[in-house]
C-alpha cells in the first residue's frame, strides 16, 4: 500500500473514532479549562502582569494538554492490541506516522483555539484583532511539537513506565518551540508583525521541517518488533 | 469468498530461538509446513507457542535461526510475507467505537487494498454477524467480537494463518463457523498454524499435532499416526511430566 | 584493544597531569578575573569533549539502524554515557564559575542553559534505554532519541542564544587569547579527548562482555 493511502485510512479511521466518542476532545477541553483557572490563580491579578505572562502560559497550556494528546492518538492503538495490526500492514509504515502527525495537529489546533478563546474571556484578552497573526504561530508551533510527541508517543506507547517517560523525553525537546512560539506570541498579542521578529520564524519553520522529516525516516524503526 | 492461497507456497524454518531477557522462549525449532497442511500446537502455558505465532507473523525477529514462507525471508522480506499470512491473535485488534463493518473494510485496507463488492457482506453472513454489522463494537460480546476477528481472516487471501488460541470465547456455533473455513482453506491449499489448549477441537481440525515444551518441539507427527486417546497420554507423559 | 586502552589510560593521566600543573600553576592569572578563571582549563574541554561524544552518538545511532549491528549500539550507548558524564562536569564547573562571577550559582545565561537542556536530553535518552527490556528494542528506540537529540540541540542553541546571553564569548571563539593560556588549555582537551576514548573503549568492552555474559547464560 502506498503510504500516502494508507495515512489517508488512519485519517478517515481516527476521526470516525474522535466523533463518536469525543473522548479526545472532551477531555482535553476539560484538561484546558482547569490549567486556565489554576494559571489565573497562580499569576498576579493586575492587567499588565497578565499581559505580561500569557504567551509563556499559552504555550505552556498547549505544552501540557499536547502531552495528554499525544499520548491519546496511540492509546487507541493500544487497546485490543490494534498497534500489531498496523505494525503488519504491508508498506511504508511512514504512512502511519504522517496519519498520526495529521490527526494530532487537528487535535492539538482545536485544543489551541479553545485556550485562546478562554484566555480572552477569563484574562480579558481581546483575542479577535490579533488571531490573525497567532494562528501563523500555532500552526509552526503545533506541527513541530507534534513530529516529535508521535514518535515519542509511539516509542513510550508499550513501556510500563510510558506516563514518567514521555515527558522526560519531550519536554526537553521542546525548549526552542517553547522560546520561539512564546516569542511570536508576544508579538501577536501585542499587535506588532511576526516579521519584526523574523529569526523566529525561520527557526520554527527549520525545526518544522527537520523533525517531520526525521520522524518520517525514523518512524518505522519504532514499529519494528 | 476470497481466501485461500496460491498454490504451492510452504513454510519452512530452521534452528528458530528467542531469547527474553537471559532465558529461551524458544529454542532451536525446526519446522516444515506444506501446502494443505494444519499444524495444531499443544503445550503448557509459556512453552513458546504464541512466541512461534509472532516470530511466523514477523511481529518479533529471531534471536537465531531463520525461516521462510513461500521462499520469503521471515527477517529480510517482511512485507512479502505479510502480504502472506492471516493472523488471529490475543488481542481482537478491534477498535471500540467503530462498527464490525467499519473494522473489516479498515482492516482489509491495512492488509493492501480494498476487497471486492459483497466481500465484506459475505463475510460478515459467513460468520453470522448480520444482526449487529452496524453496532459498535463495544456493544457486543466477546464471542461475537470473536466473530469478527474470524471474519477478518476471510477478507484476504493469505497462504498462512495464524491462529493464537483461536477457540477462546467462541460459542459452539462460532466453533463450527471456525472449523468449516479452515477445512475451506485447507482444500485450496492454504497453511496454518494454530496453538490451542483445546484438545478436542484442535486434533480434530488437525493434520498434523505438534506438542511445545520449554520452548522445544518435542513431538511433530501426522494426525494419522494416533489416535486422540493416545495423543493426550503422551502429552500428559512428555509436556507435563519429564520431557526435559 | 586491551593493551590500546591501557596505553590510553595511562597517557590521558599523564595529559591531564600536565595539563593541569600548566592550567593552575605555571600560567598567568587572568587580568581580569583573576584565579577564578583557571577554571576554564577543565570546563571549556569537557565541553568540547561532551559534543564530541554526542556526535559518536549520532553517527552510531545512524549506522545501527541502517545496519542493526550490536556493535553500533553498544558504542552509541558507551559514547552516551560517557558524554552524559563530561556533561555534568561542564554544569558543574559553570557553576562553580558562576557563583564569584556573576554572584550566583546559577544563571539563566544561554551557554549554560543550552548545556542543561543537552544534559536532559541524554539523561532521558540513558533512562530509556533502562526501562526498555528487549536489547535490540531498546537500541532501536534510544537511536531515534539520540538522533533527534542531536538535531535539536542545534536549535535549542540558536533559541536560548536570542532568549538571553550574558555568558562571555567563546574562549575558542574570541580568538584574541594569550598564547600563555592557550596552550595549556590545548593540553587538557587533548587530556579530555584521551580520557574520553580511554571510557568508551572500556564502557564498550564493558557492554560487549555483559551481552557475552548473557548468551553463556543463556547456552546453546
Amino acid at each position: 500500500m502506498s503510504f500516502l493511502a494508507l495515512t489517508g485510512q488512519i485519517l478517515r479511521k481516527d476521526f470516525r473514532i474522535e466523533v463518536r466518542s469525543r473522548e479526545g476532545v472532551n477531555t482535553l477541553l476539560f484538561f484546558s479549562t482547569l490549567l486556565v483557572f489554576l494559571f489565573r490563580f497562580a499569576i498576579g491579578s493586575t492587567e499588565t502582569q497578565v499581559r505580561e505572562a500569557a504567551p509563556g502560559l499559552l504555550w505552556l497550556a498547549f505544552i501540557l494538554t499536547g502531552l495528554w494528546g499525544m499520548a491519546r492518538t496511540f492509546q487507541v492503538e493500544r487497546e485490543n492490541d490494534c498497534l500489531e495490526f498496523l505494525r503488519l500492514a504491508p508498506g511504508d509504515l511512514g504512512g502511519l506516522y504522517l496519519g498520526k502527525l495529521i490527526v494530532g495537529c487537528c487535535l492539538m489546533w482545536a485544543t489551541e483555539l479553545a485556550i485562546l478563546a478562554m484566555f480572552g474571556l477569563f484574562f480579558h484578552l481581546d483575542m479577535w484583532p490579533v488571531i490573525g497573526s497567532l494562528i501563523p504561530v500555532l500552526i509552526l508551533g503545533t506541527v513541530g511539537f507534534v513530529a516529535i510527541g508521535t514518535l515519542f508517543a509511539a516509542i513510550t506507547a508499550n513501556l510500563k513506565a510510558r506516563e514518567v517517560m514521555l515527558p522526560l523525553l519531550l519536554f526537553p525537546l521542546m525548549v526552542p518551540i517553547l522560546l520561539a512560539a512564546s516569542r511570536l506570541t508576544d508579538l501577536g498579542l501585542a499587535g506588532d508583525s511576526l516579521w519584526a521578529e523574523a529569526h523566529w520564524l525561520r527557526l520554527l519553520i527549520g525545526f518544522d521541517v527537520v523533525f517531520v522529516v526525521l520522524g518520517y525516516l525514523t518512524f518505522p524503526f519504532v514499529m519494528e518488533d | 469468498m476470497a481466501h485461500g492461497g496460491t498454490s504451492g507456497i510452504s513454510l519452512h524454518v530452521r534452528g528458530l530461538s528467542k531469547a527474553f531477557r537471559g532465558t529461551w522462549a524458544l529454542r532451536g525449532l525446526d519446522l516444515d509446513l506444506g501446502p494443505g497442511e494444519t499444524l495444531v500446537l499443544f503445550g503448557p502455558n509459556g512453552s513458546g507457542k504464541t512466541t512461534l505465532l509472532k516470530i511466523l507473523s514477523t511481529l518479533l525477529r529471531p534471536t537465531r535461526g531463520t525461516g521462510t514462507l513461500g521462499g520469503a525471508d521471515l527477517v529480510r522480506e517482511r512485507e512479502k510475507v505479510r502480504r502472506r499470512i492471516g493472523l488471529l491473535s490475543h488481542g481482537s485488534f478491534l477498535y471500540e467505537d467503530l462498527t464490525p463493518r467499519e473494522n473489516l473494510v479498515f482492516g482489509a485496507a491495512m492488509r493492501g487494498g480494498r476487497p471486492a463488492d459483497g466481500t465484506i457482506a459475505a463475510a460478515i453472513e459467513r460468520v453470522g454477524l448480520e444482526a449487529v454489522a452496524d453496532e459498535r463494537v463495544q456493544t457486543l460480546s466477546s464471542g461475537m467480537k470473536r466473530r469478527v476477528t474470524l471474519a477478518r481472516l476471510l477478507l484476504n487471501t493469505a497462504d498462512l494463518w495464524l491462529l493464537d488460541e483461536p477457540y477462546t470465547n467462541l460459542d459452539r456455533e462460532a466453533t463450527k463457523v471456525l472449523e468449516e473455513v479452515l477445512q475451506e482453506h485447507q482444500e485450496q491449499g492454504g497453511m496454518a498454524v494454530m496453538a490451542t489448549h483445546n484438545f478436542l477441537d484442535g486434533f480434530k481440525l488437525a493434520t498434523r499435532l505438534g506438542i511445545l515444551a520449554r520452548g522445544r518441539l518435542i513431538l511433530d507427527e501426522p494426525r494419522e499416526s494416533m489416535t486422540f486417546p493416545a495423543f493426550q497420554e503422551l502429552y500428559t507423559l512428555r509436556a507435563e511430566g519429564g520431557g526435559r | 584493544m586491551d593493551r590500546l586502552a591501557r596505553i590510553l589510560g595511562v597517557g590521558a593521566g599523564v595529559l591531564l597531569a600536565i595539563g593541569l600543573w600548566m592550567g593552575l600553576v605555571q600560567a598567568p592569572p587572568d587580568a581580569v578575573q583573576g584565579d577564578v578563571q583557571r577554571i576554564m582549563y577543565i570546563h571549556v574541554p569537557s565541553i568540547l569533549t561532551a559534543y564530541l561524544a554526542f556526535t559518536v552518538v549520532l553517527v552510531a545511532s545512524i549506522a545501527y539502524l541502517l545496519r542493526g549491528s550490536r556493535g553500533w549500539d553498544r558504542l552509541a550507548h558507551a559514547s552516551a554515557e560517557v558524554g552524559v558524564v563530561f556533561t555534568g562536569i561542564t554544569l558543574a564547573t559553570g557553576s562553580i564559575w558562576g557563583k564569584p562571577t556573576w554572584g550566583v550559582w546559577w544563571t539563566w545565561d544561554a551557554r549554560l542553559t543550552g548545556t542543561a537542556v543537552l544534559f536532559l536530553i541524554y539523561v532521558g535518552y540513558l533512562m530509556l534505554r533502562s526501562v526498555v527490556d528487549d536489547r535490540d528494542r531498546a537500541g532501536r528506540y534510544a537511536a531515534v532519541v539520540g538522533i533527534l537529540g542531536f538535531f535539536d540541540i542545534i536549535f535549542t542553541h540558536m533559541a536560548v542564544k536570542w532568549f538571553r546571553t550574558l555568558h562571555q564569548a567563546s574562549t575558542l571563539e574570541k580568538g584574541a587569547i594569550d598564547p600563555a593560556l592557550y596552550l595549556p588549555l590545548m593540553v587538557n582537551l587533548g587530556a579530555f579527548v584521551t580520557l574520553y576514548i580511554y571510557f568508551l573503549l572500556r564502557r564498550v568492552r564493558l557492554g560487549t562482555l555483559e551481552e557475552a555474559v548473557e548468551a553463556e547464560v543463556l547456552g546453546g
